[in-house]
């Protein structure tokens, strides 16, 4: 197992960086991991999603995929990939500190 | 008391749910089948038509022939279900209530939410094998393509038949040597995945496969508009083609939609892995592609699922708690050409990995040979002969064999 400093704090983590228990995160680790995978600012927009992501996950107990975000997150698919250029579903869930989405079969 | 089982959708989850309740049911439990339709395809043959290996006239029959007596089928559109009267609307204006419902309505395809992709260019450079009609019109266009860049993408997952895409390909590879033009015809396959299919063991195997038949790979590209001759993904590549084959986003039967707190966003229905139970309401079951569960949208999941949904589904019906368990049973002939094809075996917890299925004498798993495409042609008998009506392959069990499978443990 490894672990990580956010914000003063060390979590575990898994090998990819996502978070493998949600309730270690804090709002005030988001910016360092954002920082981490190539995002400078989160914006007001960028906090949306993720805040939508930890409810999805509390919910449901995975992450939703990108188009399920661009349908019930209030943020377009298009507008995600603006927002998290590299893949928004697996982007926000690390910065959400929620574990890697399951993909699909 | 007399009892209703309403079962809602008559392909491959709907007639065999019913056929197998009708066996166990007695006469006091009336079963109704809705679809809107007569026309049951054989799903897995699309795959065929396109190269002119089967016809569109062979792989249709009717939806009610496949039904054992003493089943009531009603040919209408479901409008809604009200999950708390426990009554389905259906387009007729007729309401029917029931006491267990069977949800097995499938997955629709949804090009319609990927920009441009219904476009101009929609039947003449940009098609799908995805439906009867589009099959049937890419037989048309690729008996006439000769030369060029064909281009086979996957928009998102989930999709019905994961590896369909990849056979695609792989017939495609063998399809222009047959005819001697395969050196002027490029082929490319593109997926949103970061490998050609989900599972690592699997997807090492079937990256091999592409490259060894010459096709190019690309990973983690996610279509977000189709021009005339163009893929663009989200985050601005661009991928040229001459044809493409698309394999459309999926989303759930429209009704599940319009029917308050059953489906997801994309209209599948929230499903217990394991019972088949809805998580909407208990006297809902989910069978096949409308439920929203980790496991492949495939036939061979679908008939492993019905042993547990009519047990599950009695048990209900006598005021008792679920007791059968699906552990996400996965079998999944891959065509690769020239004759010969691979198979997959897997669950929800084990990957495919080689080995022998079903047994340490059996077919050879996750590697060609022409057993596994005798396997794959002798399927589609099986389909109509023996899943439909609701029975079990021989030798073939509901769970998953380990038996036969080099499992990780083994092979490290």
């Amino acid at each position: 197992m490894t672990t990580k400093v956010y914000a003063g704090t060390e979590v575990p983590v898994a090998d990819d960086g996502f978070f493998t228990d949600p309730e270690q995160w804090r709002p005030d680790m988001a910016p360092e991991i954002a920082v981490e995978v190539g995002i400078a600012d989160l914006t007001e927009r960028h906090w949306q999603v993720i805040t939508f992501m930890r409810r999805e996950y509390a919910e449901k107990g995975t992450g939703p995929t990108v188009r399920m975000l661009g349908k019930s997150s209030g943020v377009s698919v298009k507008e995600l990939y603006q927002l998290f250029p590299k893949g928004p579903a697996k982007l926000a869930a690390r910065i959400a500190g929620i574990p890697k989405p399951r993909g699909c079969i | 008391m007399d009892k209703h089982v309403v079962i809602l959708g008559a392909g491959t989850g709907g007639t065999l749910a019913a056929n197998r309740l009708r066996r166990v049911l007695g006469a006091d439990v009336r079963i109704s089948v809705v679809d809107q339709d007569d026309d049951h395809v054989y799903q897995p043959g699309l795959l065929f038509l396109p190269f002119g290996l089967t016809t569109a006239n062979e792989l249709v029959r009717s939806r009610p022939r496949q039904l054992r007596g003493a089943i009531d089928y009603r040919r209408t559109a479901v409008e809604h279900v009200d999950i708390d009267q426990h009554r389905v609307f259906l387009a007729d204006g007729t309401v029917l209530p029931y006491d267990v419902l069977v949800v097995a309505t499938g997955a629709r395809l949804r090009p319609d939410e990927t920009d441009g992709l219904t476009g101009p260019a929609w039947g003449r450079s940009v098609h799908t094998f995805y439906d009867l009609p589009g099959a049937a019109a890419l037989e048309t266009e690729l008996a006439d393509f000769d030369h060029g860049r064909l281009v086979v993408n996957v928009v998102d997952l989930p999709i019905k038949c994961p590896v369909a895409p990849l056979e695609f390909c792989f017939l495609a590879d063998w399809y222009f040597r047959e005819r001697g033009v395969r050196d002027d015809v490029e082929l490319v396959y593109v997926t949103p995945l970061d490998a050609a299919f989900t599972k690592p063991v699997a997807a090492r195997a079937l990256s091999g496969l592409l490259a060894e038949k010459g096709v190019e790979l690309v990973t983690e590209f996610n279509t977000g508009e189709v021009t005339p001759n163009s893929l663009i993904s989200y985050d601005g590549r661009e991928v040229e083609f001459d044809l493409a084959v698309v394999v459309p986003a999926h989303g759930g039967a429209a009704w599940v939609g319009r029917s308050p707190g059953l489906g997801d966003p994309l209209d599948f229905v929230p499903t217990d892995p394991h019972t088949l139970v809805s998580t909407a309401s208990q006297d809902v079951f989910v069978i096949g592609d409308a439920a929203a569960v980790p496991t492949s949208k495939a036939g061979s999941v679908t008939h492993f699922e019905g042993e547990v949904l009519v047990r599950n589904v009695v048990r209900r019906l006598n005021g008792e708690a679920p007791d059968a368990s699906f552990d996400g049973h996965t079998n999944c002939f891959i065509e690769s050409g020239f004759g010969k094809a691979l198979l997959i075996d897997f669950n929800y917890d084990t990957e495919p990995v080689p080995g022998h299925f079903p047994g340490p004498v059996g077919l050879p798993l996750l590697k060609e040979s022409r057993l596994n495409h005798l396997g794959k042609l002798m399927f589609a008998w099986l389909y109509w002969h023996v899943l439909l009506p609701g029975r079990e392959i021989p030798g073939i069990p509901t769970a998953m064999p380990t038996t036969g499978k080099r499992l990780p443990e083994e092979t490290r």
